[in-house]
């Protein structure tokens, strides 16, 4: 039993290049990290951003979206689509205070069984270092005190409310 | 026996009280309200104290449209208290239910909102003196609401019937709300489904606005004041200003893009989304003219704060606020 933080991450792949990738990693056996659940669709255009923020609030630590090479898509260019989106997205998770990193975009062809097994294995490395994303509560379900969620670069005023009137 | 008319009330939680405004905007129709109800409990139109509310029987309230989002244990507290003493309580208004402006203050921790509002360049507070929660005064002790860490939608507090979304709702449409409600009570005609949106249309804004479409890509994002003047016929994301029409519900007829403004979602989701933001992040990046990391980023930086842009109504009510435990009615 160790105490190594396991994250969960869900990935989304298309049926094309990047799902075949994750199968031949299968096949020619190759080690990697365990932790990705995948789903796969039929191309990285389809992944709604609902879908990678219905992870993170489901439990998800990460998410990896994977497609084909740029130029290599079967629906042509749905895959700069997905680009697009992801950009986009990464910099609405920074407002709401979620890492960015948290969301990664990977191309794989289908013949890039060991480009997938690798990404896989880094990219679970990364979001174990960045720890579990959970948002912090106290007994009673409510969020702790600012100043208990830790290194928040927001200094909180420690005296609201308490401050004595002076005479 | 004289006849009882059914009772109504009005309450205004964290709110700025337009949607009150709103309501007594819908002119004459606030006659009917009159006829048609007794209005017992509505702080801005009429004096009325909470422990008259609590000496009322249970579900004695026939409706009560609930306005603006609970920030404080007395929004929580009353929230609770209309929730039992109504029949059917209406989310009325964007803050009532998706959070609206003041939910934006979630993505600041609450002592900072504290600290700018009582001790910034602007307020001169040189000994530092903070609200408390509770006071000695001769008289005895005086007690304020205690403000809470998060804003939450009325739905996230207690059980609501209906939603009625818009900052404010039109006019015209609390009008016909308020028609067939009045319907419901002589027998013309039946309540929606418990949980249904009311006062809205079943589509997008875009589907109201009367600019024209062309599927024209954009180089560049750009704030509406910066292009002068905005083509008027021509829809405003395809000039490259961010407009929320594609993800906001409609019923408004419109009303921004029709003046010369991008619509900012004051009417929340349309049908079928289930997530604001997520909704308009696939619409703007739609008109993205780029295929390179590179030039995709430079166009975005055209959107200086993409969280508020896409979140700006709905913010406790979007997906990853809506699971944060802190937003968990206990
Ligand atoms: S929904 Fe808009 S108009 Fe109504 S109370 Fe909230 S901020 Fe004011
Ligand atoms: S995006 Fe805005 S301007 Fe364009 S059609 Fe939709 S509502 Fe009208
Ligand atoms: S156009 Fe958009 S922002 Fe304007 S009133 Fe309609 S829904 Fe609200």
């Amino acid at each position: 039993m160790t105490d190594q933080f396991e994250p969960t991450i869900i990935g989304f792949t298309c049926n094309w290049c990047s799902y075949r990738a994750a199968d031949l990693a299968g096949t020619a056996r190759m080690k990697y990290a365990p932790n990705v659940r995948l789903i796969r669709l039929m191309c990285s255009g389809r992944l709604d951003p609902t879908f990678v923020l219905r992870a993170l609030s489901g439990g998800a630590d990460g998410v990896m979206i994977t497609g084909c090479h740029p130029g290599e898509c079967h629906y042509i260019e749905q895959n700069y689509k997905a680009l697009r989106r992801f950009l986009l997205l990464r910099r609405v998770l920074t407002g709401l205070g979620i890492e960015p990193e948290r969301v990664k975009l990977v191309w794989a062809s289908a013949a890039e069984g060991a480009k997938f097994a690798a990404e896989t294995t880094t990219f679970v490395e990364e979001i174990r270092k960045l720890g579990p994303l959970c948002w912090g509560k106290d007994e009673d379900g409510r969020m702790k005190d600012d100043e208990d969620i830790g290194n928040s670069s927001i200094k909180t005023h420690p005296s609201s409310f308490e401050k004595e009137v002076p005479a | 026996m004289t006849h009882v008319k059914p009772k109504f009330a009005m309450y205004w939680a964290a709110s700025c009280g337009g949607c009150e405004i709103a309501v007594l905007n819908t002119h004459e129709k606030i006659l009917d309200v009159d006829a048609n109800f007794d209005v017992v409990f509505w702080p801005v139109a009429m004096d009325a104290k909470y422990k008259d509310v609590e000496a009322m029987e249970d579900g004695s309230i026939l409706l009560t449209l609930f306005n603006g989002g609970i920030r404080n244990d007395e929004n929580e507290h009353i929230a609770k208290l209309l929730r039992q003493k109504s029949k059917i309580l209406v989310a009325f208004g964007s803050c009532a239910c998706e959070g609206c402006i003041p939910g934006l203050a979630n993505l600041s921790p609450v002592g900072e909102i504290v600290h700018t509002a009582f001790n910034t360049i602007s307020t001169d507070n040189p000994h530092e003196i903070y609200p408390r929660t509770s006071y000695d005064v001769p008289e005895g002790e005086l007690h304020i609401p205690k403000l809470e860490k998060t804003l939450r939608p009325l739905d996230h507090v207690v059980d609501v019937d209906y939603y009625m979304p818009g900052c404010p709702p039109e006019s015209h449409q609390i009008a016909a709300v308020l028609d067939l409600v009045i319907d419901v009570l002589h027998g013309r005609a039946t309540l929606p489904p418990k949980g249904s949106t009311i006062g809205v249309g079943n589509s997008t804004v875009c589907d109201e606005c009367p600019r024209a479409r062309n599927v024209k890509l954009i180089k560049e994002f750009k704030r509406i004041q910066d292009i002068a003047p905005a083509d008027p016929d021509l829809c405003l994301l395809e000039q490259g200003i961010p407009c929320n029409g594609p993800a906001t519900c409609s019923g408004c007829n419109a009303r921004c893009p029709q003046a010369g403004a991008q619509c900012i979602g004051c009417y929340g989701p349309a049908q079928g989304v289930t997530d604001y933001g997520a909704r308009l992040i696939t619409a703007f990046s739609s008109v993205i003219d780029a295929t390179t990391p590179e030039e995709i980023e430079r166009i975005l930086d055209g959107i200086p704060d993409p969280t508020g842009q896409v979140y700006r109504f709905s913010l406790p009510a979007s997906l990853l606020m809506a699971n944060r435990e802190a937003f968990k009615a206990k």
